[in-house]
């Protein structure tokens, strides 16, 4: 049903568009319009409504008000089909393809017959469009042998073949390289000048600085403001997006480490999953009072070196890890524990924390030396305690006795941070700490992690955020293929030594010396 | 228009509601069953259900018939409470009254005091062995526990027919496979002058409160309990799966043999082919009545052994076979997992409603 309207120079334009989910009112009255060929980045912390938006614009989400105009006609996208069919393409934040099968196949899997009868050799096409787009994808490889970057570019072309008029990405460079992200804007801005609308949601303001002609701001739901990157500053959105907190979030101090804590020599491990990274010969010696930063692309290892080091892997090595001069290889993630190591994971919710307890529960999880006394647990001390750590790291909830899952990611980051900090750890190991976290509970999420190690606590901190990692670490290094780069001091390297890095430079050198 | 949702939190009161909500169904749909055989179905709800309760003989057979199924019902709970899904209660039962049997007779002509603390000694240890060797296969070679454990129903089964024809059989029984009576030595005291209650049914009250007990006040407990909701947490947090495996298991076996060796020292008082008219299955239904409880298993417990009750009340009073009690069972449990829906979810009733106005 279409009716016609005046506003036809928009390609799409959103009117007043509201969704009520159960307590929580995600996005209210909000307008939103591209021109055909604008980038537009979809701004705000996390919970402000960006996700909603763009699942409302694909056809995810049906709205409960509103009106969506398409080239000037009111329609109604019914499914994620009906919004392909209008042209309308979007990349995930976590892709959607599948392992096993060719990028020729799994961009078949998405194509209607009308569209595949259209096309002649598909997989001649894809070849044709990665070349118009410098995409350099090979339409016959598995998606497994594919690199995150490589894997996102399968995912434009997905959208591509289907000619799209307005292309949305949810996040796209929080998993690529400083190199791959660059050559992702020359794709976009290539795209954006034959005249496709690019929605862009990102939470690194100096990429919307740097490609989107427009922004809209979004916060707890509701539109705060629209704006033109290139007249502003990145610090100044993220004062439009959170307040003033921005600009303390820089500029500490770089500490020099003292003795050596924790150690791995020539670690090795091959992997468990079938599509995990083995760790080769990794070597770091992480030294009290310092926090030690890896960067690297997602899925290179850092998980298994995670696992590893906290006992979770459970499988016992020898001679390879150290703690204060002691083969800790043989000891289960308990033991570990015991010696004064502590661990914030990656994954809040199922495995920092069991998602169906109580917050004094989960204080109880990884903490229980002064709560246990012949085995019986002091309830009252609990919670008094589990109390303390809400109101000590500004913890966002009802109370004690709300269920870990009741809690937003950064509210329950914080209370993991503080239970795992308040142990007053020798070691601690920390990966992806304000990963989808808001600006607000990363700056109080990097004050802890800064205190502790000034208090003399060894840090080893695992992040794909690169700008976190020169903000934090005092010696840094990367990850790839399980391989680990030398490690330097952050002050002496720079953003384009280690995007190298990430992308493996240094694995060709590392393997010579062993040799 | 209907609208399934998922709730945000789990409804406390569904959790609670959700049993009553199937015994209520479950009468329902009896009352309709038993109309369509051409009984009055109040009458026969009457028998089912009031008549087990209307006098002290009939009470006590009921506590008689309760003990073995919480006891059973309070380790399974614990069990499943740790996500692990241990159905050989029945085994482990079995193999109790097997191990208890062959001490008692042992005792036969003893009259030392530890004769009744070694029986039951020997009924706990042999339904803890009956449990311990699933738990080893599982955690050694990764088999699947629900397999190995109906396995080992049997196999106990087999084996407690064989004793009972063969080596345990009373020589001066005229052939019956049954063992000779225990000795007063060896046979649980009766607790009233009136019916049949007798120690067992103390210990498993008992076991039901230390069992709440471990799963909210000690530290293993608590282990326990998020090694069942979430083992990346377990994990996470350094807690031993291994050793959380065996403790829970072995106290399951435990409980399960002394249901056992309590019902050949107690109400019966020899080793007889049916030892057990299915108690560690019918347990598996008490622990979810229960909610994986103890303290709720303590109800829902009473529930199954009025229902036991009434099944043998209703064979001689309204000649209905006893297999009614068996499909009550089924269908009370398919009724309580249709109803444990409404914990997760929320059904809402919506007139209509246009998304998009135009």
């Amino acid at each position: 049903m279409t009716i016609s309207s005046d506003h036809t120079d928009y390609r799409i334009e959103l009117r007043n568009i509201t969704k009520q989910y159960p307590g929580c009112l995600a996005n209210d009255a909000i307008n939103l319009s591209l021109q055909p060929g604008e980038i537009h980045a979809l701004l705000g912390e996390n919970g402000a409504g960006k996700s909603t938006l763009v699942k409302t614009i694909y056809g995810v989400v049906s709205p409960d008000k509103g009106e969506l105009l398409w080239d000037g006609d009111i329609v109604q996208i019914k499914s994620p089909s009906d919004a392909r069919d209008l042209g309308i393409g979007m990349v995930f934040q976590h892709f959607s393809l599948f392992e096993t099968l060719t990028v020729t196949e799994n961009i078949e899997l998405c194509l209607s017959k009308k569209q595949l009868s259209s096309i002649d050799n598909l997989a001649d096409k894809i070849t044709e469009l990665s070349k118009i787009y410098g995409l350099d994808v090979d339409p016959s490889r598995y998606i497994h042998s594919l690199s995150i970057g490589e894997r996102q570019r399968v995912e434009i072309l997905r959208c591509l073949v289907q000619s799209v008029k307005l292309l949305i990405l949810d996040e796209p460079t929080s998993v690529l390289t400083p190199q791959e992200v660059s050559s992702l804007f020359v794709v976009l801005k290539k795209l954006s000048n034959e005249g496709c609308s690019i929605l862009f949601i990102s939470h690194k303001l100096h990429e919307v600085t740097e490609i989107c002609q427009k922004a809209t701001i979004l916060r707890g739901g509701k539109v705060i403001s629209t704006c033109s990157p290139q007249d502003e500053s990145p610090s100044s959105i993220a004062k439009m997006m959170v307040g003033d907190l921005a600009d303390q979030d820089a500029g500490y101090s770089k500490k020099e480490g003292q003795q050596i804590i924790l150690e791995a020599k020539d670690f090795t491990l091959p992997t468990k999953q079938p599509f995990g990274t083995s760790l080769k010969q990794v070597n770091f010696s992480l030294k009290a009072g310092e926090i030690l930063g890896i960067a690297g692309v997602a899925g290179n290892g850092q998980d298994e070196l995670m696992a590893a080091i906290s006992g979770e892997d459970g499988r016992s090595v020898d001679n390879m890890l150290f703690l204060n001069q002691q083969d800790i290889g043989a000891f289960d993630a308990g033991e570990r524990r015991k010696l004064g190591m502590a661990n914030v994971p990656e994954e809040r919710l199922g495995r920092g924390a069991v998602p169906e307890m109580t917050l004094s529960e989960n204080t109880l999880l990884t903490q229980s030396k002064d709560f246990v006394s012949n085995g019986m647990v002091n309830w009252k001390k609990v919670q008094t305690y589990a109390q303390s750590l809400i109101k000590d790291y500004k913890v966002k909830c009802h109370g004690e006795f709300s269920e870990a899952k009741s809690l937003s990611g950064g509210n329950l980051q914080k209370f993991i941070m503080g239970r795992e900090i308040g142990q007053n750890p020798i070691v601690l190991i920390c990966a992806h700490p304000t990963w989808g976290v808001d600006v607000g509970a990363a700056l109080s999420i990097h004050q802890s992690l800064l205190e502790l190690r000034d208090k003399g606590a060894a840090i080893l901190l695992v992040s794909e955020d690169i700008d976190e990692l020169f903000l934090l670490a005092d010696r840094i290094g990367s990850i790839c293929d399980g391989y680990l780069s030398p490690i330097v001091k952050t002050d002496e390297t720079d953003i384009e030594q280690i995007g190298l890095w990430m992308a493996g430079s240094f694995i060709s050198d590392s393997q010579e010396t062993v040799l | 228009m209907i609208r399934v949702q998922a709730r945000i939190e789990q409804s406390t009161l569904m959790k609670i509601a959700s049993p009553l909500l199937a015994i209520f169904l479950t009468l329902i749909f009896g009352s309709v069953l038993f109309s369509a055989i051409g009984k009055d179905p109040l009458q026969a709800m009457q028998v089912l259900l009031i008549a087990p309760l209307s006098d002290m003989y009939n009470i006590g057979e009921m506590f008689v018939k309760m003990g073995p199924l919480l006891l059973c019902a309070v380790g399974l709970s614990l069990c499943y409470r740790a996500n692990l899904w241990n159905i050989g209660a029945e085994g482990q039962l079995l193999m109790g009254a097997l191990g208890g049997s062959t001490a008692a007779l042992a005792f036969i002509d003893s009259s030392s005091v530890l004769a009744l603390p070694i029986t039951l000694i020997c009924g706990v240890v042999s339904g803890m062995l009956w449990a311990a060797i699933p738990t080893y296969l599982k955690l050694k070679f990764n088999s699947n526990l629900i397999l190995t454990t109906i396995m080992f129903n049997y196999i106990a089964l087999y084996l407690l027919l064989w004793a009972v024809h063969g080596p345990l059989r009373d020589p001066e029984g005229y052939g019956f496979p049954e063992s000779a009576l225990f000795s007063d030595i060896t046979t649980l005291p009766i607790l009233f002058d009136e019916g049949r209650i007798h120690l067992g049914v103390i210990f498993a009250i008992f076991a039901a409160i230390g069992a709440w007990v471990l799963l909210n006040k000690s530290h293993i407990g608590f282990q326990i309990r998020v090694f069942g909701e979430d083992e990346p947490a377990a994990r996470y947090a350094g807690f031993n799966g291994k050793k959380i495996s065996w403790i829970v298991m072995l106290f399951a076996g435990a409980l399960a043999g002394l249901a056992g060796v309590a019902e050949v020292t107690g109400p019966i008082g020899q080793l007889i082919p049916s030892v057990s008219p299915g108690y560690g299955y019918s347990a598996i239904i008490v622990a979810y009545l229960g909610r994986l409880h103890p303290l709720g298993a303590l109800l829902s417990a009473t529930f199954m052994a009025v229902l036991y009750m009434g099944g043998d009340l209703a064979q001689i009073e309204i000649g209905v076979p006893t297999a009614v009690v068996g499909m009550f069972q089924g269908v009370l449990l398919f009724f309580l997992l249709a109803c444990d829906f409404f914990i997760r979810y929320r059904v809402s009733f919506i007139t209509n409603n246009n998304p998009i106005q135009e």
